[in-house]
């Protein structure tokens, strides 16, 4: 069944064509990658789906609901969370409170007004997040700012906030961009393990090899249009990804 | 304790003997020594010491963690003392009904400033709060004229109803008191050179006060405080994170608007008359240097930032030629003119030099104000006291956080 649905969305930024007669299908539970070359549009996608802009023309809906003019807290709460290209965490918080605050925002709705309660008392609060803390390799610095980490680990936290909430739709936006092989290795083996917990997922990434180890399919855009989608084989062979990527370096 | 850590408790226990003690702790030099003029023990500068300090506690709840900068807080004060005297102009002199009026008053009118303000983030936020102040200074100066008497200001008077009390006791106005107590009573004790005072009207403030900085500390470490910090480091990630971070930050904003109308309240309660200057833009400005001198987002910040201030603005305002010259008297002839001339400039009018020296010092060398200049120090002895002490020093100086 399909989860997410666009339908001819297009945008442009004074002459240019950032989005042009979009459409996709993301199947539930799947890992669905979308690519392409830098300034295809594929930010500008997702910014879409999340309520950061208002396309000019065309249909998002989510769970045949539709997503455009709602609010981005609105969005969230019916079940989609994003990691930003740029990690979007709370710099001056602990690990801990920026993983907590999405906790609550799951359990208690967009606004609840918790004066007397004490963050160290909220036991299931503060378990959910040093549970993720540990799925993602942070439990450790717990209680250190958030801005204290390095880029790939914010990535990592920033991970950690949506997984906290159990979205039923993760956009990622490039969450290996910044990481070590390693931690790239280890991203993956938790994206497949979520997988698992049947979160539906969008990845956006430059890196082949996340993508060919995680994509059930594969879109690929260039200059703000969709221009092959398939499985991860028959997108390899593709002719037209090859030449949208300057004779498939990257591949 | 009351559902506070350990810390916090401390802190809170701390706090609590400073208040209880401070009679004795702003008096500590004999009445006829030299040094004599520099004693805060007076009531009406101690009671400013926590009115205020009540006053920077609230607005250290809207600017200390979600960032919003108000340059209109003084309005919210303002707006509490003209409900608190008409409560004892209408009702009783009986300082409770004022207390809870000039709250109520101040939150509500602070719920319809905040809801317009905060359509603005940032400077503009700043621009539209002093606005409306400034407005709010203007509208009590003319047309509001009926309700707040305008430039004579609100007082009591004979003619007052007062239909739950009495409009005159023989003859004149009643005293504010607190069932029965009135705000001005209070003993004296002289031991050796010494003199203490203690008031009833101060006492009555500091135990408000103290409630004020419990329900604070509640706040700072609850959920709700944890979402007005996230206010201040990120709204976006707030926002997809599925918070609406508005009726948050409003939330603070009314909660620091009620302060403001319970310092105003309390103003009013131990000397019934309300002006309209206190709504004054130099007024908003005070609590803010008071916020950021202390410690913005602190705990105690605030209490300590404001009681520097009253007491900068009430002792050295004081000081004059004379009595410089006796001070410095046991120089010599030339240093000592020289001397008096340097220091002449900081005291008298001349304080708002000191002020502004101290601000200007604190803002670029101690960021996070007298608080985290404490924190430096305790930091210093803990090093120099080794490891096996550190406990000793760090919750005092950590708990302020
Ligand atoms: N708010 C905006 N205003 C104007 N132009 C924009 C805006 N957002 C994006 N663009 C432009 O739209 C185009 C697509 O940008 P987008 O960020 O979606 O690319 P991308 O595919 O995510 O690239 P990258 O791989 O570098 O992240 C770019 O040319 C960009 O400059
Ligand atoms: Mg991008």
């Amino acid at each position: 069944m399909g989860i997410l649905k666009v339908r001819n969305l297009n945008k442009n930024f004074g002459g240019l064509k950032a989005l042009n007669e979009i459409n996709l299908d993301v199947e539930e539970g799947t890992v669905h990658a979308i690519i392409g070359p830098n300034g295809a549009g594929k930010s500008t996608l997702l910014n879409t789906f999340v309520g950061r802009l208002v396309p000019d023309t065309g249909e998002v809906n989510f769970d045949d609901q539709p997503l455009l003019n709602r609010q981005p807290y609105e969005i969230n709460q019916m079940g989609v969370c994003r990691v930003f290209q740029t990690p979007e965490i709370f710099g001056e918080l602990s690990l801990l409170d920026n993983v907590m605050i999405p906790t609550f925002a799951k359990r208690d709705g967009s606004f609840v007004l918790n004066g007397w309660g004490r963050m160290d008392r909220e036991t299931d609060v503060n378990d959910q997040a040093e549970h993720v803390l540990e799925d993602v390799g942070l439990a450790d610095q717990r209680n250190e700012l958030a801005n204290s980490l390095s880029r790939g680990d914010k990535r990592r936290l920033e991970l950690a906030m949506c997984l906290v909430q159990a979205p039923r739709l993760l956009l990622l936006d490039e969450p290996t961009a910044g990481m070590s092989r390693a931690d790239t290795n280890n991203t993956i083996d938790l994206l497949k393990r979520i997988g698992e917990r049947g979160i539906t997922k969008i990845v956006i990434e430059h890196d082949m090899h996340v993508v060919f180890s995680l994509a059930e399919k594969i879109s690929v855009m260039a200059q703000g249009a969709v221009i092959v989608e398939g499985a991860p084989d028959e997108i390899k062979g593709d002719p037209k990804v090859q030449e949208a990527y300057l004779g498939g370096a990257h591949l | 304790m009351l559902g506070l850590s350990r810390k916090d408790t401390t802190l809170l226990l701390i706090v609590l003997a400073l208040v209880v003690l401070a009679p004795f702790l702003l008096n500590p030099f004999p009445e006829d020594s030299e040094l004599a003029r520099f004693n805060a023990g007076y009531p009406d500068l101690m009671q400013r010491f926590v009115i205020f300090g009540i006053f920077a506690m609230g607005f250290n709840i809207l600017f200390g963690l979600t960032g919003y900068l108000s340059f209109g807080h003084a309005a919210f004060l303002g707006v509490g003392s003209y409900a608190g005297v008409w409560m004892m102009k209408l009702l009783t002199v009986n300082v409770v009904p004022a207390i809870i009026a000039s709250v109520a008053v101040a939150g509500v009118f602070s719920l319809l400033i905040g809801y317009i303000c905060l359509r603005r983030s940032g400077i503009y936020f700043s621009i539209l709060t002093l606005a409306f102040a400034q407005m709010s200074f203007a509208l009590a100066y003319s047309v509001l004229t009926p309700i707040t008497a305008g430039e004579t200001g609100l007082q009591l008077s004979l003619n007052d109803p007062r239909i739950l009390g009495s409009s005159a006791v023989d003859g004149t106005i009643p005293a504010t008191n607190f069932f029965g107590i009135a705000m001005r009573d209070g003993f004296e004790w002289a031991v050796g050179g010494w003199k203490f005072t203690f008031n009833f009207g101060y006492y009555l403030c500091a135990v408000i006060m103290l409630i004020a900085f419990y329900i604070s500390i509640r706040i700072f470490r609850s959920p709700f405080g944890a979402m007005l910090r996230a206010v201040k480091s990120n709204q976006q990630r707030m926002n997809y994170t599925g918070i609406n971070p508005k009726p948050y930050t409003l939330a603070a904003f009314v909660i620091s608007g009620m302060y403001a109308g319970l310092a105003g309240g309390l103003m009013v309660a131990v000397d019934p008359l309300a002006g309209a200057d206190r709504m004054f833009w130099t007024a908003s400005g005070e609590v803010v240097l008071m916020t950021i001198l202390g410690g913005a987002g602190t705990l105690v910040g605030p209490l300590l930032g404001a009681g520097v201030i009253k007491y900068f603005e009430n002792i050295f305002s004081r000081l004059n030629e004379a009595d410089l010259n006796q001070m410095f008297s046991g120089l010599p002839d030339g240093l000592q003119s020289a001397m008096v001339t340097v220091a002449q400039m900081f005291v008298g009018d001349g304080w708002l030099l000191t002020l502004g020296v101290m601000f200007m010092a604190v803002v670029i060398f101690l960021p996070g104000g007298i608080v985290e200049g404490g924190q430096r120090v305790a930091g210093w002895f803990r090093r120099k006291s080794g490891t096996e002490k550190s406990g000793k020093a760090a919750p005092a100086a950590s708990a302020a956080e």
